[in-house]
């Protein structure tokens, strides 16, 4: 299980760092394997942050992550190369994830040499060719491939390929289709569900409640970087509570319901300022917390 | 009418040859109609935006014609574009955010602006502060430089410098795609505000996001690489789509409710072709369920009602059993 215990992130902002924004303020929840999590929030909320953190991009500034038993921050050399052979990360652009100049396959390749540096090459064609064809890419239509001969939902696909070879347990897909076109959208998305169906434990990163509800199933609702509701996917968008998650509902463009009339916006706080405690977050409902507004 | 366009394709020049972003495109705009335009990525929408305005280096007018209020606008030259620009046709460009002169307070940046186009800042600015008002705006914001601003005020202040010369033509190109779902209803809302105020007499949106346009649009054209796939009354193309295309792109669109678990949704298989050597005959032929032998030819653009108006042969004139066309008996 992957574990977030009061993860909070300070980053120095201004032309000599000496102004505080804290993008991350006391988050705690567990991913366990095949589960889907969301993480919904709007720019400037933390969500991306927390992602980095998971993956250890970012430090956090307080607070921990505990992967097994293992405290994430403490891992050095070996065991945080480990720690990446079971949980990778795949994000927004996949245009500039690439080396434009590589092949796919040296893409690839250089996995194994990092990675697999005694696997023969036998093993390591069946082992990449099983990772493709789970992605439902065709091995000989892309391996030879420069990036801009594919198209986004290919190269997206390669990356999820590319963490599977690894034999992860927990993926980082932070707004993995938000660049995607509508018609190839949704496969990379049913894909995250067969990967969840196969026991791995995926964080869903984005800032489209559809497509969140549409995956997942624990939502966890951010804004200025607290967690205002989390729980059951079903509760938090069958049965909102905190006055924010409603008016994101009610501002969501959907399809065949059209926008109510236009209600007060909801009064709520501005940013905390640095180091103030997030608000504390009350049981609701059986896997249902919300924040006390 | 307020707009009508005629056969109008634009190419652009690359090394590698033409390519075919905008093939025969041909529609009108009533007056006082918000009309979305919806399309994936490289389906020639931003082109088509574009083309009614300002064509950029790398575009190549090829034929076709466009009339704003019975008169012809010359889109293929320049110059004789420019006093259209502003006063007839606006934009509200894609990256808000970067229209603005960072070194300019806003006031003066209008007031540049307007002088440039030989108007009296002075005469505009009561309508200009009545206007930022009623977007919510305090008109405070004319002393202040653009990076002290929200990505939704910069929004806001963007979408009232292009109408403020009333124009009759407003295309707002992906305006509401880099925003949060709270300031894109503002947008969107703001848009349809601006058309009953008759502060702009009609609209075109463009973005990829049709449950923004099922909001604010009164009409939907859907295109498919560099053509004119659909056009209807948007709750029609939501709620009864007829082309192939439009079919399987909405019904690939999560909404809140669906849930994978219980309803799983398909994309549409494949990718649209290259617009450098695009295939004759429906450009959609190798992705469509439908597609028969008589798609080699290219289906015109059919009224299928007064408002309603398709590409597709299977729609027009669905075959009769008996000389179906060999894969349409899969259906």
């Amino acid at each position: 299980m992957l574990r977030l215990e009061q993860l909070s992130k300070t980053y120095s902002v201004g032309a000599f760092g000496g102004g505080r924004l804290q993008a991350v303020r006391d988050v705690s929840f567990d991913i366990r394997p095949g589960e889907v999590v969301s993480l919904i929030g709007e720019s400037g909320s933390g969500k991306t942050t927390i992602g980095r953190m998971i993956l250890r991009l970012v430090a956090p500034t307080a607070g921990h992550i505990w992967f097994d038993d293992a405290d994430v921050s403490t891992l050095h050399r070996h065991a945080l190369k480990e720690y990446y052979r079971r949980v990778q990360g795949v994000f927004q652009d996949p245009f500039s994830s690439y080396n434009p100049i590589f092949k796919i396959d040296r893409t690839f390749a250089m996995i194994r040499s990092g990675f697999f540096p005694g696997v023969d090459g036998r093993t390591w064609r069946a082992k990449l060719e099983a990772a493709l064809e789970s992605v439902s890419l065709d091995p000989g239509g892309v391996l030879g491939k420069f990036p801009h001969q594919l198209s986004g939902g290919q190269l997206q696909r390669l990356l999820v390929a590319r963490a599977l070879l690894l034999d992860i347990r927990y993926l980082v897909a932070d707004e993995i289709i938000s660049m995607l076109d509508a018609s190839t959208r949704i496969d990379v998305l049913n894909l995250l569900g067969e990967l969840k169906a196969r026991g791995l434990g995926i964080v869903f990163i984005t800032h489209d409640l559809s497509l969140g509800n549409y995956i997942s199933d624990t939502t966890v609702i951010l804004r200025h970087g607290c967690v205002v509701e989390m729980g059951a996917t079903e509760k938090v968008f069958g049965d909102p509570r905190h006055p924010y998650t409603k008016s994101l509902l009610a501002s969501v463009a959907q399809l065949h319901a059209k926008w109510g009339p236009d209600e007060e916006e909801p009064a709520l706080d501005g940013r905390p300022a640095p180091g103030e405690p997030a608000p504390e977050l009350v049981a609701v409902d059986d896997d249902h917390l919300a924040a006390a507004s | 009418m307020a707009l009508q366009v005629e056969d109008l394709t634009v190419y652009y020049r690359t090394l590698a040859g033409d390519v075919k972003a905008l093939d025969g495109v041909t529609f009108e705009l009533a007056d006082g109609e918000i009309m979305g335009l919806a399309g994936e990525s490289g389906c020639g929408k931003s082109t088509l935006g574009k083309s009614l305005i300002k064509l950029d280096t790398r575009m190549r007018y090829v034929r076709g014609s466009v009339t704003l209020d019975g008169k012809a606008l010359p889109i293929s030259d320049d110059e004789r574009m420019n006093p259209f620009r502003f006063r007839e046709v606006s934009l509200i460009p894609q990256y808000a955010m970067s229209a603005l002169n960072p070194t300019r307070k806003i006031g003066r940046m209008i007031s540049e602006l307007l002088h440039a186009r030989g108007v009296d800042f002075g005469t505009v600015r009561p309508e200009l502060e009545r206007r930022l008002e009623l977007v919510g705006l305090d008109t405070g914001v004319l002393r202040l430089y653009p990076i002290e601003l929200s990505g939704g005020m910069k929004q806001r202040v963007v979408m009232v410098i292009s109408t403020l010369l009333d124009p009759s033509l407003l295309i707002a190109d992906e305006i509401t795609s880099a925003l949060d779902v709270s300031t894109q209803k503002a947008v969107a809302r703001t848009l349809v505000e601006f058309r009953d105020r008759g502060f702009v007499k009609s609209t075109i949106v463009i973005t990829h996001d049709i449950s923004v346009l099922y909001q604010i649009a009164d009409t939907i054209l859907v295109m498919y690489a560099g053509k004119l796939a659909e056009k209807g009354p948007a709750e029609e193309i939501v709620s009864a789509p007829r082309h192939p295309y439009t079919k399987l792109l909405i019904s690939s669109l999560p909404e809140v409710g669906v849930r994978y678990e219980e309803q799983e949704l398909s994309g549409i298989p494949g990718r649209p072709p290259s617009l450098l050597e695009p295939p004759t005959g429906c450009r959609f032929r190798d992705r469509c369920p439908l597609a028969s032998d008589r798609c080699a030819q290219e289906p015109p653009f059919v009224q299928l009602n007064a408002r309603h108006a398709v590409a597709c042969w299977e729609v027009a004139e669905p075959a009769r059993p008996g000389i179906r066309g060999e894969k349409a008996g899969a259906r």
